[in-house]
């Protein structure tokens, strides 16, 4: 009995411990898109230095970004986005800390696109508040890559939309995350 | 009892696979290096007030500025408090790299037609590496546009220009404060007088206070050493505010000085403060993006 118990224990162990495996990157991607409807230029940016890591076992997810990261088409814009906006120096990071819902449904070892869902807490601006967003993995060759996108209101990170750009500033901004995401070795 | 122990273990062991998965994932690939950062932002603009600032237009950009003096305030309501008269220069900036710069400008009085380049072998960072202040060289040349004053005499196209060196020594010490030195050298090649010297030394301290997000106090003052006759010429000091809407910065002042490029400012203020011969002025800015980068 005691043999069997402890061949379980051990066997128990193994696989918790192959299936913990994490995937992560460091050159992710977030394109961000505040342009009000009526806005005459395009208010976005992208970051192509997003770092993020992925539990594949307990469905775990997080990624982060510096602020400073994003570049913008016109260089004032990117300038007011961390002085005025985001306040890049104070605040230097934005990240995201959550759980894929519903990963139980996502086969890690079979090549395929899940869709997923998921919920955490976001970060921006130095707030953090919920957020949830739907997404999907693709399971290929060992590799995932995971996209998700987030519309967050402004006004709950305490971002500031001055009134003279208020028709070009939209209160919601869509953040779109895009990650290939590499197995996370040690 | 083995058995409970064994189970007891068994349930450590799954309780401990739990927690170690929600642990911070982010610090398991571990924090980049820290890199040399710039620091951004000292001035709104690559200019003070009149004076030439430690900051640089973006890459790719062009400044293009339109600014206005306008006559004393102590001429009364007859002429609006100077409003009624006005001294202009436009000018288009250009910005070539993150530490160099150059623009052409031409200002109403004199006709003058004057241009600069401005460099930053250093520039103010943070980081391994960094420097804790901007040190900026600007050259540049003026030529006057004036019919000449003694047509009958042997004129040079030369005497039209003047040069100015100037060295950029600032720092932005916190969010809200910057402060300046710029020691600057201006040469006429043709001045009034035989008496008078070619070449003017002076010593320009300017700064920011930023009172909000996008306002701010400047102010601007050049001190001349040495080359200006003893009477009839003053040290020119502005007192601004900067005020940034979307793509513009206003920047409103007042000042003893009518001047708009260094020669002129510098080296031919009558006015002054003492006396409330100061006038109002203002400079508008409006950056344009030329070059743009691929966000795709």
């Amino acid at each position: 009995m005691k043999k069997v118990v402890l061949a379980f224990l051990l066997f128990t162990g193994t696989v918790l411990t192959s299936h913990a495996q994490k995937f992560f990157t460091k050159t992710g991607r977030i394109d961000f898109n505040a342009t009000a409807p009526s806005s005459p230029e395009k208010i976005e940016a992208v970051n192509r230095t997003v770092t993020c890591v992925m539990d594949a076992a307990s469905g775990n997810i997080q990624f982060a970004v510096l602020i400073k990261g994003f570049t913008f088409e016109r260089a004032l814009m990117q300038e007011h986005f961390n002085e005025n906006y985001l306040e890049s120096d104070k605040f230097p990071k934005a990240e995201f800390k959550g759980l894929i819902a519903n990963n139980a449904s996502v086969n890690y070892t079979k090549d395929g696109t899940y869709p997923v869902t998921v919920k955490g807490k976001l970060t921006i601006h130095g707030e953090t508040k919920d957020a949830e967003a739907s997404g999907k993995l693709q399971v290929q060759g060992g590799k995932i890559t995971a996209t998700a996108g987030f519309t967050v209101l402004l006004s709950d990170y305490k971002v500031a939309i001055p009134g003279v750009v208020a028709d070009k500033v939209n209160k919601n901004a869509t953040i779109d995350v895009a990650c290939t995401l590499e197995p996370l070795k040690g | 009892m083995k058995f409970y122990t064994l189970s007891f273990l068994l349930v450590v062991t799954l309780i401990g696979n739990i927690a170690r998965a929600q642990d911070d994932l982010l610090s398991l690939v571990g924090e980049d290096k820290p890199k040399k950062e710039r620091i951004k932002y000292a001035f709104k603009s690559p200019r003070v007030i009149n004076a030439h600032s430690m900051e640089f237009l973006n890459p790719g950009t062009m400044d293009f500025r339109i600014l206005h003096r306008f006559g004393q305030l102590d001429q009364g309501y007859k002429n609006f408090f100077g409003l009624d008269q006005a001294s202009m220069r436009m000018s288009f900036d250009f910005g070539l790299l993150h530490n160099l710069m150059t623009g052409i400008g031409r200002s109403t009085f004199k006709k003058e037609v004057d241009a600069f380049i401005k460099y930053a072998p250093i520039r103010q960072s943070k980081g391994p590496w960094s420097s804790p202040v901007t040190v900026a060289l600007v050259s540049g040349i003026t030529m006057d546009g004036l019919p000449w004053a003694d047509p009958t005499r042997q004129n040079y196209f030369t005497s039209r220009l003047g040069f100015y060196n100037q060295v950029i020594i600032g720092r932005k010490f916190s969010e809200g404060f910057t402060l300046q030195v710029t020691p600057t050298m201006v040469h006429k090649n043709l001045v009034q007088l035989a008496t008078d010297a070619n070449d003017i030394y002076a010593i320009g301290v300017g700064g920011r206070l930023k009172m909000s997000k996008r306002i701010a106090f400047t102010w601007d003052y050049t001190h001349v050493l040495a080359g200006l006759p003893e009477t009839g010429y003053f040290n020119p000091l502005s007192f601004g505010l900067d005020i940034e809407t979307g793509g513009h910065v206003f920047q409103l002042h007042i000042s003893n000085a009518t001047g708009m490029n260094e020669r002129a400012f510098i080296t031919e203020t009558t006015g002054q403060w003492g006396k409330g011969q100061v006038r109002f002025g203002f400079n508008l800015s409006r950056t344009f993006q030329l070059k743009k980068p691929k966000l795709d």
